[in-house]
């Protein structure tokens, strides 16, 4: 079973979840940037959280076999403290790196006008960069919070094809489904979803646009829960291919889109030309 | 290493003609290279050039790059270091012996030496590290045998590797001795050659 995990925040996990993930099956993961518990005060921290994203971090997961590409953006939290919303000046260089594969996390927290203002001027920033954009949804007032995310996305003009909605469950999938924009669920030990819940979405839905991601922080999450889902829908009867779709190529083709995804060395070795196997998805 | 070497290593890019109008550009206007430079490992590729060996095809596409400017190399090439990826610093890092700087880019060194990615350690020991002093040198040395890189990326190793080097090689070595661990056959063979030159 191969593994692309499109959403982990690796920053916050130790080499032994390298270790295992990478045991399991996790070739690649996406890092969006976002917010660390402690609140931050400053344009600084989030420059030195980025340059982490795109230098140590990809060193550390390679020591370990797997690829890391990363996701930027101002977080809908952070774009609350006018002390952090300067972030927005600095984007612009780091949506020319090679391993920024997305702007995000953006979206809602609170659905304050501060968070409206953020979301807008990031998709467009996304749509400036010919980047795809991962929306974060929230925690509360979710299904609302859903609801308005998607009428901005539809207002910035961005392809619903090129935005991921993320941590949908069962009463917000419905929301997502018939839109274009590719669905995100988050599998967690306690909240958000289950490897038995999934594979019902995955039954009732089917597997296109669909992506599972552990979502693990430094709260109480589990990077294998990807692996558990793939092996859950083997024992509902999915088939390997049906994983295979799910947990490796529905997110190689979403971050692909980007242009920018590197995975030289992980897929088949036939399909690079001059060490260069960069996926140019799209158009 | 010349820019016309590098130039030659980079006749068969995908799309010559985006790092020719890079080139072109950024000799006239020296404020474009950050995206240029950004984008040259997605546009020239990321394998290894025929020649010269060691180099890779951003490598030597973003050293091409720099090269290309009418001035002020120093400070541009600060600016792309501290804003860079880690493939961006490691092509300033490895571009400096081909710029018109002196001594003025050894902050970078020293930069690159404090990280923990071997390969920035590895590309700040090339030939400008003449530039380096020489107590932070040996640091640099030492630390390539502790983090496993290999010796042979230590530009001019043999002729600048003093007692002192040996020294602290020794301690190293005892300390290993003690923990039950191996050195790595480069830095015995380094230790046993300074060992038999001070005593002969």
């Amino acid at each position: 079973m191969r593994i692309f995990d499109p959403h982990i925040h690796m920053t916050s996990r130790t080499t032994d979840d390298y270790e295992r993930m990478a045991a399991a099956g996790v070739r690649a993961v996406v890092e969006p940037a976002f917010w660390l518990g402690q609140p931050r005060t400053g344009v600084q921290s989030f420059v030195d959280y980025f340059d982490s994203l795109i230098g140590w971090e990809p060193f550390r997961a390679g020591q370990f076999g797997v690829r890391h590409h990363a996701t930027v953006a101002l977080n809908p939290k952070e774009a609350n403290d006018p002390r952090c919303r300067p972030v927005l000046d600095v984007l612009p260089r780091y949506l020319d790196k090679d391993g920024v594969v997305a702007v995000g996390e953006i979206g809602y927290d609170a659905m304050t006008p501060a968070e409206d203002a953020a979301l807008a001027g990031q998709l467009a920033l996304a749509v400036a960069h010919d980047l795809p954009a991962l929306v974060h949804t929230p925690h509360r007032d979710k299904a609302r919070g859903v609801e308005r995310t998607l009428a901005v996305v539809a207002e910035s003009g961005i392809a619903p094809g090129r935005v991921l909605i993320d941590h949908l469950n069962e009463v917000t999938v419905d929301l997502v489904r018939d839109t274009g924009c590719w669905l995100g669920f988050s599998i967690y030990p306690e909240t958000k979803m289950s490897p038995p819940r999934m594979v019902e979405l995955l039954k009732a839905y089917g597997t296109e646009r669909m992506l599972v991601n552990s979502a693990a922080d430094w709260g109480r999450s589990d990077p294998l829960l990807t692996r558990a889902t793939g092996e859950a829908m083997l024992d509902a009867g999915f088939d390997a291919d049906d994983v295979d779709r799910v947990l490796w190529r529905n997110p190689v083709e979403f971050y692909g889109q980007s242009g920018r995804l590197d995975l030289t060395d992980l897929e088949d070795p036939a399909a690079t030309f001059a060490g260069n196997s960069i996926l140019r998805g799209g158009a | 290493m010349t820019p016309d070497r590098l130039r030659a290593a980079l006749r068969g890019v995908p799309d010559p003609q985006w790092l020719d109008a890079a080139l072109r550009r950024v000799a006239t206007e020296p404020a474009a290279i950050p995206r240029y430079f950004a984008a040259a490992a997605r546009r020239c590729g990321r394998g290894p050039v025929p020649d010269p060996p060691g180099w890779t095809v951003d490598e030597a596409a973003r050293a091409l790059l720099l090269t290309a400017l009418p001035g002020g190399h120093a400070t541009v090439a600060e600016t792309l270091y501290r804003e860079g990826d880690a493939a961006e610093k490691r092509a300033v890092l490895r571009a400096l012996p081909l710029l018109p700087i002196g001594a003025e880019c050894v902050p970078l060194l020293h930069d690159a030496i404090r990280t923990n990615d071997t390969r920035l350690v590895a590309a700040a020991l090339g030939p400008y590290a003449r530039h380096l002093e020489q107590p932070a040198w040996r640091q640099a040395v030492l630390k390539c045998v502790f983090a496993g890189v290999p010796l042979a990326v230590v530009d001019g190793l043999p002729d600048r590797a003093d007692g002192e080097l040996a020294q602290m090689l020794a301690a190293y070595a005892a300390e290993r001795h003690a923990a039950g661990r191996a050195m790595p056959a480069d830095a015995t063979d380094l230790l046993d050659r300074l060992t038999t030159t001070t005593e002969a």
